[in-house]
């Protein structure tokens, strides 16, 4: 049985407390802007702007991230990437981005978005909002708001899921001996 | 999901595969349309064009495809005169091999010849076209273009017209468009349709007015001027006449209707300028997709395993 470690109140009061983290650290809201990175990113980031609009009542822009075009496993990974789009419906060049992934690993997938952003503009800076720090760096990356520092083995998958994929929002610890591995991360 | 390292032709391929490349070339269209377009998805491959025909579209658009995904490449002409048989084709082919090729673009006038050289290397073989076989990246671009402007495939009506005998973008266009649950009719002089085709599932008009009656495609074939002397046509302003795109004809599609051409075009013949140049024409938007959806297929290709 996978061990659960968030459940649908502590992802919404984690996500709560970030978003007055970024709020507190960036001042308020200009020039601001969230980019999830595919797929659970995503849905996190429209998360965090939903909150943001609560507290600051103004919209701040969401964008989405494919980072596959970027990775540096192509030859190794077991499965295809499949492709998702890359919608940043506005110009990122001196904007603040506040960079969103649902669990932080090795740091590859951070470091090919943070390649994928520069390849779209010059952001002023990027900072990196995560719901899940699972440790086990491979790059020197870390993370500005964190919702929750978990302790793992690699051989471990952290598993996210969330209401926007039909599925009840949680955060499980799945052993390697568990049926179905999903990996949530690169 | 793809389980080949090759892309030989369209005939082999499903429909999910067909649309695994559609979709993914979607995400390369919104790369090529920045300021910098370029990523590094296969920094440090080898491309090799093999080009045993002439062409500049076909190879100029691989190139750009391969150079955009932050490939290597080198153009490896060979000159078209020489009798290239069998074993010197595989021969050299092992020579682009030996050279560190990941990527191996293949040209012939034989059909079959890139599924010869797939089966003997270990590189990724496209076919860029063969004899009068398949030009399986000209049917996926023009498939693409065709889901871009009328947001799906799937009932449109279709029409392939001109010289469907010794056309390989025509078969290509017939396996993809078919499989994708278009309903594809061909127009053209019975000299230039074989029979046999219509066990393709495609229906077949002979005269033009009937055949463009009612269509949301168009897509015009290129008239080979060398094939005249060989009497599949009596003469270029005789097929003009019967099968040309007027814009009288073009009355009859539906209002909607786009206009194709793979290109290069013989205007005055098979298509006329207005029309080359006109609303409905979408024939510079496939010369666009084409690095999109090359870009897609070589990406694709180099994460099969192997």
């Amino acid at each position: 049985m996978p061990k659960e470690l968030m459940n649908k109140k502590d992802i919404d009061r984690a996500i709560t407390r970030m978003a007055h983290e970024i709020l507190e650290k960036n001042k308020g809201m200009e020039k601001l802007c969230l980019v999830g990175i595919q797929r659970g990113g995503v849905f996190l980031a429209q998360r965090l702007a939903a909150k943001i609009k609560q507290i600051e009542k103004k919209d701040i822009p969401v964008g989405s991230l494919d980072i596959a075009f970027y990775r540096d496993d192509l030859n190794i990974r077991k499965e295809q990437p499949m492709v998702r789009r890359t919608e940043i419906a506005f110009e990122v060049t001196d904007l603040k981005i506040v960079l969103v992934d649902d669990v932080l690993f090795t740091g590859r997938s951070i470091r090919a978005a943070m390649d994928a952003l520069m390849d779209i503009g010059r952001p002023s800076l990027i900072q990196l909002a995560v719901l899940v720090d699972r440790g086990h760096r491979e790059l020197p990356v870390k993370a500005d708001y964190v919702g929750k520092n978990i302790p793992t083995s690699t051989s471990e998958t952290v598993v996210v899921q969330f209401e926007e994929e039909g599925l009840e929002d949680r955060v499980m610890l799945e052993k390697p001996d568990a049926g179905e591995v999903k990996s949530a991360e690169q | 999901m793809l389980n080949s390292k090759d892309l030989l032709g369209i005939k082999e391929l499903s429909k999910e595969e067909i649309y695994l490349f559609l979709d993914t070339a979607a995400g390369f269209k919104d790369v090529i349309g920045r300021d910098i377009k370029k990523v590094p998805a296969l920094r440090g491959k080898t491309t090799v064009n093999l080009f045993f025909e002439p062409s500049t579209r076909t190879r100029t658009s691989f190139e750009l495809a391969a150079k955009r995904l932050s490939t290597d490449v080198i153009n490896f002409s060979v000159p078209t005169s020489s009798v290239i048989k069998g074993e010197s084709l595989i021969d050299t082919a092992l020579t682009v091999q030996a050279l560190g090729a990941d990527f191996i673009i293949i040209r012939h006038s034989s059909s079959g010849a890139p599924h010869l050289l797939a089966k003997k290397m270990k590189a990724s073989v496209i076919n860029a076209g063969d004899g009068t076989n398949e030009h399986p990246t000209q049917a996926l671009l023009d498939a693409f273009t065709i889901k871009e402007k009328k947001g799906k495939i799937e009932g449109l009506e279709i029409a392939v017209v001109g010289d469907i005998a010794h056309s390989r973008v025509a078969k290509s266009n017939i396996y993809c468009l078919t499989k994708l649950g278009a309903k594809v009719r061909l127009i053209g002089p019975p000299t230039l349709i074989p029979k046999e085709i219509e066990e393709l599932g495609v229906g077949i008009f002979h005269n033009m007015e009937d055949g463009v009656r009612g269509v949301d495609v168009l897509m015009m074939l290129r008239i080979q001027m060398e094939r005249q002397d060989k009497g599949f046509f009596p003469s270029t302003e005789e097929y003009s006449k019967n099968w040309g795109l007027t814009t009288d004809r073009l009355s009859l599609a539906k209002d909607d209707a786009i206009v194709m051409h793979p290109g290069p075009m013989n205007r005055g013949i098979e298509i006329v300028s207005e029309i080359a140049d006109g609303p409905k024409s979408v024939i510079l938007e496939q010369v666009t997709n084409g690095i999109a959806v090359r870009m897609a297929v070589m990406y694709l290709l180099a994460g099969v395993k192997r």
